[in-house]
């Protein structure tokens, strides 16, 4: 009889080129996989590690010998001996212009990593004027849990992945509408209390720009107090039920002020339920729960 | 399950097993994460079966769900087996090499033909036979279970039964099959590992094993008794007696959780000297002499936990504690101070170090190693050994190494304890909503936008009987007491089932109604099978 | 499968009755006993095929997607409503929202390029006077004879009026031609007719060659796809039939809605059996066991004659599990769109078939391996598949004998705009466009641009008369056949309305899904309409030019590719933005 320790595993190697550098990755690996096993540092919005790739937003582009196009990184299977460029003109101008597309009608002041890129690209959001057609939607605070400010949205499609196919299972949101009038929403844009939402924040999570938000964090943001310098970040085990999730319960002023879980833990895979994502509060004393 | 108490299987299996057969649990809702990895599982391929007396929110996402009596457990696992015996589709190798025991087994369920089985379950036997049919063909099968099945007069009888099945098919001891309980607590698994078990020494050491007790003597100079001590339910039973004049509770909560609560209040209340040592004024601490206010375990202090898959984890402390709450450590380290022994002031990890002396399967796990690992899953006797993703192996192995082959275990089919009666006609079982716990003394902290509070669930057949709508108000008596509840009509439940969570002792008291019945093996209250009455309180319609 | 949770709105018995006409016995969850239910994940993913046929149905029996039809529908088939809503939202035909109007009948009126230079905006303003509900409708795939209307009834059959005039079509019945030789000559709703013009000869002479013979004669041809993308249609057919799968299918796109294209309409208006039996013939070469027809939702009279179609050949033992006693199963279905020309882009087809929103996916893997349902698929253009046909019988040299030698074969124009005879024709390929622009009678005053290839190819101006209109001559001179396009324009035409048009179309059609297309079709739609009459600056055609190129690199899929290459084209040749205007 065999003894199966493990689930079987066999690990092939691929050989790809990126910007003239060899790189070795297990078969199945993405381009993306490759670029940062090659120390390259690539923006990303719509990739995220638990997430099956939508590749919606475009700005991982890169340039592969031998395709029309360019191929987005974040999804893109290594096939032996592909040779790749992440920093040709025609790559840096794809990623500029996404980066300046979504500035011209996201408001994102709080997504700091897009900001980042925005800077290193060059991306200039005011080229299309100030007329330009912006998502234009109002903050929705319909509950103590969280909030949607969907003029912070660039669709990049997490949200519904993480409440969906991809980690919570509850469907609870969608894309809806086409083009440009694309808008996250549950159906007929009803309120969120009255939805399937569970409120596991497993999409607050995932979000690349601070357009789904924790309610602590959009009250402290309010009142002009979230510092996010003088934060700590502490991982520990949720003290609910038995599965042994890990939360990393972000303090300031020796208060918790939000919960995250971390992406490459084989328990949670960064997301949780109500009662870790949530349950905190007595920590605090406030009973203000019914 | 032969030996240490825990679930056999690492969560990742789940996800990549062919079959899976969620027994007595609503993992959906009291295990989210957990669930997240069946889920993974069930987009993989997986078949999964739900066997619950209710059709619950985990139980939807089944390709089939048997709705069995409530109590009907063991019959169904019985049936099932003895279907598996009659098709031939026992896996023979396995049974004649890693166990024993199988000819009494047969004979136990002899039986439970599939038209007997289906009688006392109420299922139809062609549901039963395609169970046992898939279980025993399929490549790879886990059996999950929760409190449905372990909160019964007979649970160890239900698991027992269970287990039988993964012997009679050699699904345990291989990556993808096994046996899970999931623990319903934080830490329950690690309460257990530390030997917080009546009868065990921390690493599941028996307390009445003369070498492994020897151990503990030497260590610490003391004789111990060799004796099994009480666990939960016979200690309210001595209390009964008298033989129990003090207690001292920590971080739980009797006076609101137990079964029959009235009953257990009123022990409690007779007890010479009751000290509570918690982070909130429970019920329990309101009726206690002495309160220990300790700071929160969690989030203010250090240490580890063990979850659901054997996964010994470091928790670490956030924030410090408000007040002059205090660590549950310090607190009973001053009190044996007082009681003329000082044990110092060793820090968590000195603790930890202490428990890793005296429990092999534990030894492998240094502080370090939990640092850096993200947690291993015991049994891990030795500083280069991985940790163990699934238990049993050695089944597998064509020496079993001196030990005994698994042994089976004929069990018996008994109903619930507590009979429907003309004046108790309903059964009521209990479970948990997804964002409360246990008496809601955590989970109510924060303004959750699902809470629903506790309802009574009905089928609308026997609510249109009683006269009854969705949020009328009801009086609802067992043979213990009354409370008023809500009603809330729930066509997934069977006729004549009810449902109730226990979350809001403050505003329904539903443990007033659950049964004092109890399983003398394991010592839990059963919880889930009570009998009771249902009448319209009119005023309340308004 | 998900927690399913829904609202209190309920459905009306209509609205049941409806749904559950369409459903028939496939729901996702059964009751077998009280105590015995029957689901999960498998079935209900096989099920959710039915969403977009359930959604119609929903929509003609209330004239919207009310909230408690579609709590029922996701019921029934255990799609979250969350994204059942998605998907609704996601197309023209579909209302979701509580206006007033649900109980009218919608006046679709087209106001794309050959129906907006010939009478839209009358129309629509007389149809507004009448009390008609309008909906300004992209293009109707009616294009030669404009105004085009759609009526799409309310709990009664969607209809277009033009469908009652007597049909005329210049080359209708030319035995020469190979395309359009039965056209107008064989009755559209017998078999027996059909098979009286040597209907079926085909099908029976590929189940004697057998598949590999088949398969070496059409890559002999050098037949290519007549959808847009121009591929050669014997390799896709070879690859799937090497594809691993023993699920595998044949797709029909008819789809058809790229701006000037009405030619599959005709096809199958008029000669649907070949349409099915060309398809029979891809099944039994590739190893297909299903078929599907998806057709825009706007062509009633064509959806009905390929059902009248499709039931003749079942009952002819020509469909079904022996097709004429080959021993191939083959089951075909027609699938009807509701209003997206992103569907049919193929990827987004498989989608919006299979019951999600109609966004195109990234290629590779391409369909060949992973279609429909994520199986091989062999996905083609009528027009395509009807030229099998003529190839089997006559040969592959026949075949070769007309066009060129990159070109091979005959080509569907359809022209319309300001030419005497608007209408489809058959041409070999290699006549230039002023032959072609000719044989419609000539152009209608002066030529000020034609647009080739539709609102995705790009216009040329009267100095590309002589171009002769093949794949290779059109690549070269930067522009493209696309699905046969011409639109001819001539100098009294409003070109800047025309292009805002067309910025505008692509800013509604994109699907939302990437971010080049998403944003960059809005942005190109608002520059165009500042810019209006006037010279456009050096600053901002280099920030067109921009937009053209992330588009063009960095979308996902062909219409983000070519949305700005009309502008482009326009820009370049002055025909707007020009220092005189
Ligand atoms: C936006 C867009 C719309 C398309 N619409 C159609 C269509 O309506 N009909 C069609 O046959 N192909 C259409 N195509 C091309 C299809 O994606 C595909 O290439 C074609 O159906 C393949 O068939 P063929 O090889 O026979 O041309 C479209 C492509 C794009 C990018
Ligand atoms: S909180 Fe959870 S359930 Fe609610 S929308 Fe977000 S991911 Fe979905
Ligand atoms: S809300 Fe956030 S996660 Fe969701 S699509 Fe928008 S940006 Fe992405
Ligand atoms: S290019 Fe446009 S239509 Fe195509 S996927 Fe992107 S957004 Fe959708
Ligand atoms: S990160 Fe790759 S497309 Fe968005």
């Amino acid at each position: 009889m065999t003894n199966t320790m493990n689930s079987p595993e066999t690990e092939v190697a691929v050989s790809i080129s990126v910007d003239g550098q060899a790189v070795s990755v297990p078969e199945g690996s993405t381009i993306l996989d490759a670029c940062t096993a090659a120390g390259i540092d690539t923006p990303t919005i719509c990739y995220g590690p638990n997430l099956t790739p939508v590749n919606a937003c475009r700005v991982c582009v890169v340039e592969l010998e031998g395709s029309r196009t360019l191929v987005p990184s974040c999804s893109r299977e290594v096939e032996p001996d592909m040779v790749v460029q992440t920093d040709s003109d025609r790559v840096k101008h794809s990623r500029k212009m996404v980066l300046e597309f979504l500035g011209s009608g996201v408001d994102l002041s709080q997504a700091d990593d897009l900001n980042a890129w925005s800077e290193h690209y060059g991306a200039d959001p005011n080229r299309y004027g100030p007329d330009a057609e912006t998502m234009n939607e109002p903050v929705k605070i319909e509950d103590d849990l969280y909030i949607r400010d969907y003029d912070k949205c660039v669709l990049c499609y997490k949200c519904v992945s993480a409440c969906g196919d991809d980690a919570q299972h509850t469907f609870a949101i969608s894309m809806t509408g086409r083009g440009f009038g694309a808008r996250i929403a549950t159906e007929f844009d009803g309120v969120l209390p009255d939805s399937a939402c569970v409120y596991c924040g497993n999409c607050v999570a995932v979000c690349p720009t601070n357009a789904l938000q924790f309610k602590t964090e959009f009250d402290l943001r309010q009142a002009a107090n979230w510092r996010p310098e003088d934060q700590s970040v502490t991982t520990t085990i949720c003290s609910y039920c038995g599965v042994g999730c890990n939360l990393e319960l972000h303090t300031q002023d020796e208060r918790i002020v939000k919960v995250t879980s971390p992406d490459d833990h084989s328990v949670t895979w960064g997301n949780l339920c109500i009662k870790g994502r949530f349950g905190w509060q007595y920590v605090h004393g406030d009973s203000d729960g019914d | 399950m032969f030996g240490a108490g825990g679930g056999t299987s690492s969560y990742k299996e789940i996800e990549e097993t062919n079959l899976i057969v969620l027994w007595g649990s609503n993992a959906r809702n009291a295990h989210p994460i957990f669930f997240h990895h069946l889920l993974k599982g069930i987009d993989n391929g997986a078949k999964m079966y739900a066997v619950d007396p209710r059709r619950t929110s985990s139980a939807k996402f089944a390709d089939t769900w048997l709705g069995l009596n409530l109590g009907s457990d063991v019959a169904l696992a019985n049936g099932i087996g003895r279907e598996i015996i009659a098709a031939g589709l026992v896996n023979e190798a396995f049974v004649a090499h890693s166990s024993q025991g199988f000819d009494e087994y047969k004979e136990s369920v002899e039986k439970y033909t599939l038209e007997y089985t289906s009688q006392l379950t109420g299922l139809p036997p062609e549901a039963i036979q395609e169970l046992a049919h898939d279980y025993a063909t399929a490549e790879t099968a886990q059996i999950l279970w929760t409190l449905g099945i372990t909160e019964h007069h007979n649970a160890v009888d239900n698991v027992l039964a269970l287990c039988n099945l993964a012997l009679l098919t050699g699904h345990i001891g291989k990556w993808g099959s096994g046996l899970v309980p999931l623990r319903g607590q934080n830490n329950v698994q690690g309460g257990g590992d530390m030997g917080a078990l009546p009868n065990k020494l921390p690493g599941f050491q028996n307390v009445n094993d003369d070498a492994a007790r020897g151990k503990f003597e030497a260590k610490y100079g003391v004789q111990l008794n060799p004796e099994p001590g009480l666990h939960l339910t016979l200690m309210f039973e001595a209390m009964e007696r008298g033989e129990i004049k003090a207690a001292y509770v920590l971080g739980e909560n009797p006076a609101d959780s137990e079964a029959d609560i009235l009953h257990a209040r009123k022990l409690l209340e007779g007890l010479d000297l009751l000290v509570v040592q918690d982070i909130f004024m429970t019920r329990t601490a309101e009726l206690a002499d002495v309160v220990l206010p300790a700071s929160v375990a969690w989030a203010e202090s250090d240490g580890t936990a063990t979850s659901s898959e054997r996964r010994v984890q470091r928790i670490r402390a956030a924030v410090p504690p408000p007040g002059e709450a205090r660590h549950d450590i310090d607190i009973l380290f001053d009190l044996a101070k007082r009681m003329g022994h000082d044990w110092g002031t060793p820090d968590p990890e000195q603790l930890w170090d202490e428990l890793r002396d005296l429990s092999p399967m534990h030894q492998g796990m240094s502080w370090e190693r939990l640092e850096q690992t993200g947690g291993l899953q015991w049994p891990c006797p030795s500083l280069d050994h991985p940790g163990s993703p699934f238990l049993h192996g050695w089944l597998y192995e064509d020496d079993l190494g001196g030990r005994d082959p698994a042994p089976f275990s004929p069990v018996v089919a008994q109903g619930p304890k507590e009979e429907l009666t003309d004046e108790f006609p309903l059964r009521l079982t209990t479970g948990r909503a997804l964002d409360s716990y246990n008496t809601g003394v955590q989970s109510g902290g924060f303004n959750s936008p699902i809470r629903y509070g506790d309802a009574l669930d009905m089928h609308p057949a026997d609510a249109e009987r009683l006269g009854l709508a969705d949020g009328d108000q009801a009086l609802v008596s067992s043979p213990r007491g009354s409370v008023e509840m809500r009603i809330r009509i729930d066509s997934s439940l069977v006729e004549g089932l009810t449902f109730t969570t226990f979350h809001f002792p403050d505003l329904v008291d539903a443990n007033v109604l659950t049964s004092d019945a109890w399983d003398k093996k394991s010592g839990t209250a059963e919880f889930k099978a009570a009998s009771i009455r249902v009448e319209p309180l009119v005023a309340a319609r308004g | 499968m998900a927690d399913l949770h829904f609202t209190d709105a309920t459905a009306t018995s209509g609205e049941v009755e409806a749904v559950n006409l369409v459903l028939g016995d496939n729901v996702a969850v059964t009751t077998e006993t009280e105590r015995l239910v029957r689901g999960g994940t498998s079935r209900r993913k096989g099920l959710r095929h039915l969403l977009l046929p359930a959604l119609h149905a929903l929509q003609k029996e209330s004239g919207w997607i009310s909230p408690g039809g579609l709590n029922h529908v996701s019921e029934m088939l255990q799609v979250p409503p969350a994204e059942a809503y998605g998907v609704a939202s996601f197309y023209e035909m579909f209302r979701v929202d509580e206006a007033p109007g649900h109980d009218d009948d919608v006046a679709h009126v087209c106001v794309d390029p050959s129906c907006r230079i010939d009478g839209a905006d009358e129309l629509i303003a007389s149809l507004e006077a009448e009390g008609k509900h309008v909906h300004r409708s992209p293009c109707l795939g009616q294009c030669e004879r404009p105004p085009a209307v759609f009526i799409q009834g309310r709990r009664k059959a969607d209809s277009v009026p033009a469908d009652e005039e007597p049909f005329t079509l210049p080359q209708a019945g030319d035995p020469s031609l190979s395309l359009l030789k039965r056209i107008g000559v064989v009755d559209p709703m017998s078999l027996d007719s059909y098979r009286e013009h040597g209907g079926y000869d085909a099908l029976t002479k590929a189940l004697d060659m057998g598949a590999d013979a088949v398969l070496d004669e059409l890559v002999a041809s050098g037949l290519s796809g007549r959808g847009g993308a121009a591929f050669p249609t014997g390799f896709k057919w070879r690859s799937v039939r090497d594809a691993e799968g023993n699920d595998k299918h044949i797709v029909a796109n008819c789809d058809e809605s790229e701006p000037g294209t009405f030619k599959d309409r005709h096809l199958m208006e008029h000669d649907p059996f070949a349409l099915v039996e060309s398809m029979t013939i891809a099944a039994v070469t590739t190893g297909a066991t299903n078929g599907w027809i998806y057709i825009r939702g706007e062509y009633p009279l064509a959806t009905g004659r390929l059902e009248n179609a499709i039931a003749q050949a079942r009952d002819a033992g020509l469909l079904g599990d022996d097709v004429a006693g080959s021993g191939h199963a083959f089951h075909l279905e027609v699938r009807r769109g509701a209003g997206a020309y992103i569907c049919g882009e193929e990827t987004a087809l498989f989608a919006s078939l299979e019951g999600f929103r109609g966004e195109p996916r990234n290629k590779p893997p391409y369909p060949t391996t992973n279609g429909l349902f994520d199986q091989p698929t062999a996905i083609n253009n009528p027009e395509t598949l009807l030229n099998v046909l003529p190839i089997l019988l006559g040969g592959a040299d026949a075949y070769r004998a007309l066009g060129t030698e990159g070109s091979p074969g005959t080509r569907l124009f359809c022209l319309s705009g300001r030419v005497a005879n608007p209408g489809l024709y058959e041409h070999g390929f290699g006549a230039t466009l002023g032959e072609i622009i000719d044989a419609a009678g000539g152009a209608q005053g002066d030529i000020a641009a034609v647009l080739l290839g539709g609102a995705a190819g790009s216009f040329v101006t009267a100095d590309s008369l002589d171009l002769p209109l093949t794949l290779e001559a059109t690549r070269e001179a930067g522009t493209t056949l696309g699905s046969g396009v011409v639109v001819v324009f001539n100098s009294d035409d409003n070109m800047v309305d025309v292009c805002e048009r067309i910025t505008e179309f692509f800013k509604n059609e994109s699907c939302g899904q990437c971010v080049p297309c998403r944003v960059g079709a809005v942005r190109q739609h608002e520059m165009i309409v500042t810019l209006g009459t006037k010279p456009m600056a050096q600053e901002q055609r280099d920030l067109h030019e921009d937009m053209v190129q992330v588009m063009a690199d960095a979308s996902i899929c062909g219409l983000g590719h070519t949305a700005a290459s009309a502008i482009k084209s326009a820009l370049a040749l002055g025909i707007i933005g020009a220092d005189s205007q």
